[in-house]
């Protein structure tokens, strides 16, 4: 018995997750977790169970789909103003800043009540097989999420291929590598390396921006958590979930940057 | 460690002459930095390039893969000789891009900053080009990666990052990834200039075995006693010309021009 609890303290001394300090904290976490399952109200949460699933879903994929077109037109954004001829910097440039210097809730709109009430008026558009998608929501707000995550990145991009060191890439041509397999093979990876810590922050921004969608009527959760309001005027609580949503798929974004960035270590200075 | 005596043998006028260069000119704008060098290697010899700082010797050096592109003159590697053209803004540069790529994989660079790809371990640094330029398969590559970190020393550092090893352990790295393209000529930039003093013995011990067994290097250095141990032919650079050369005892021993002996006595 006496060994027992000998070890037992010795494990609670050990482990980072026993000390007084975090037990405490962890006491009050369940509290506060047991005071709102049972004070609050959550009888409407079977209702709407079904609609909540689908809005996480279009959030997750049109997170997912504009930050990897995203990235994909970012890569020849930064390429052209870190190292392309005067006439691809400078509109690869202007692009990245006025999609920067405007607010994204105006590109969406623009592009939403602009074009998707300009398309209309064209016959051609009307009857061409696009436009059973033109005429609704989320292509805009894919596009308009897609150009902003493109200019943001473009420009942390610029910032990484300039930051490769001169040398590494001439050891490439020094043996007479192509250049476009020193840019696949050591400028690219390396680039893209130097940028993962500011792209997971990026890819956070760009979760945070999706509820703008809301406003052109696609459903994501924040839009259901709208709903739920105004149909049974319980305001805190879908909020309060929202919020959990939020910072559970915040927190999975910056795990599986982490993992990435653990795939090649770094020695700080 | 008396080398010069093992890489003697430089069978002089009978080995085929791998590097030729002739009437060498570059400038920088303004800058006249090699005004009208010549210089060659045959098969087994190892030059020295030696001279001041601004002396243009490591200009000369890249000007042989263009990594610097000449300003005029005539390169001839395996006696192909490189071919320049006027681009539109009146600079030269190599005529055929194909051409220099495939000179470039014959020539093993090796340089002052190591310039190893921080992002790939010591082991993928030495089969990338094997695989990415030159097409060997990559368990063939890899095999003989693995036999060329044997020879430098660094077999347990396979898979080792640059950024944890150290200079001196870097350049061996470099020096094997330079080897794994099986050059027909190392062109050394001063590879020990940025190494702490305890770590260059290490590096010119490699070098100095691949002189003994016999390899074609150009070798730009500020170590004169090794350069007088390892060359077979020495070059003195001063203002972008070729102020004296001839065989490494020659040169240091009784150096005939007022120039090498101050070089001499303030360097050596």
């Amino acid at each position: 018995m006496n060994v027992r609890t000998a070890s037992l303290a010795e494990f609670a001394a050990r482990s980072p997750w026993l000390q007084p300090h975090r037990i405490l904290l962890m006491a009050v976490g369940v509290a506060l977790v047991a005071a709102a399952a049972i004070f609050m109200r959550w009888d409407w949460l079977p209702n709407y169970y079904g609609l909540a699933l689908q809005g996480i879903w279009r959030t997750v994929w049109i997170l997912v789909v504009t930050c990897v077109l995203g990235i994909m037109l970012a890569v020849p954004l930064g390429l052209a103003q870190a190292a392309g001829p005067w006439w691809l910097a400078m509109p690869a440039n202007a692009f990245c800043t006025v999609i920067r210097g405007t607010p994204l809730l105006l590109q969406l709109w623009l592009l939403y009540y602009g074009l998707g009430s300009l398309f209309p008026q064209f016959p051609w558009i009307r009857q061409s097989d696009l436009w059973p998608y033109l005429r609704q929501a989320w292509p805009y707000a894919v596009l308009s999420l897609t150009l902003s995550f493109a200019a943001y990145e473009g420009e942390v991009m610029r910032g990484a291929f300039a930051g490769v060191p001169k040398g590494q890439l001439e050891a490439a041509r020094a043996y007479g590598m192509r250049p476009f397999t020193i840019f696949r093979r050591i400028w690219l990876p390396q680039a893209l390396h130097r940028a993962l810590p500011t792209l997971a922050g990026e890819t956070v921004l760009q979760l945070k921006a999706t509820p703008l969608v809301a406003t052109i009527t696609v459903i994501d959760i924040y839009a259901v958590a709208s709903r739920v309001r105004q149909d049974t005027f319980i305001v805190y609580e879908p909020l309060l979930l929202l919020a959990l949503i939020y910072l559970v798929i915040s927190g999975i974004i910056i795990l599986l940057f982490r993992k990435m960035e653990a795939r090649i270590p770094v020695r700080l200075g | 460690m008396n080398v010069a005596s093992a890489a003697s043998p430089s069978a002089g006028q009978t080995a085929a002459e791998a590097i030729h260069v002739e009437n060498l000119h570059k400038k920088f704008g303004e800058l006249h930095v090699l005004k009208g060098v010549s210089l060659s290697a045959r098969d087994g010899d190892v030059v020295a390039i030696i001279g001041g700082s601004g002396s243009g010797k490591s200009t000369l050096l890249r000007c042989i893969n263009c990594l610097e592109n000449p300003t005029s003159g005539i390169i001839r590697v395996n006696a192909e000789e490189i071919r320049l053209k006027a681009d539109s803004h009146g600079n030269t540069v190599p005529a055929d891009r194909r051409q220099i790529e495939r000179i470039r994989s014959k020539l093993g660079m090796v340089f002052q900053n190591f310039n190893l790809w921080s992002h790939m371990t010591l082991i993928e640094n030495v089969i990338e080009v094997p695989i990415h330029v030159l097409g060997v398969p990559r368990a063939e590559a890899i095999t003989t990666a693995e036999a060329l970190l044997a020879r430098v020393g660094l077999a347990e550092k396979r898979d080792v990052y640059p950024a944890f090893m150290s200079g001196g352990q870097q350049q061996r790295g470099a020096i094997a990834r330079a080897l794994a393209i099986q050059p027909r000529v190392m062109l050394f930039d001063e590879p020990t200039s940025a190494l702490d003093p305890e770590l260059v013995g290490e590096v010119l011990k490699v070098i100095a075995d691949l002189a003994r067994e016999g390899r074609t290097m150009i070798l730009v250095t500020h170590e004169m006693k090794f350069a007088r141990e390892v060359a077979t032919h020495v070059v003195f650079l001063r203002n972008g010309i070729v102020e004296e050369e001839g065989p490494p005892d020659q040169l240091f021993g009784a150096p005939k021009t007022e120039a090498l002996k101050q070089f001499i006595r303030t360097v050596g």
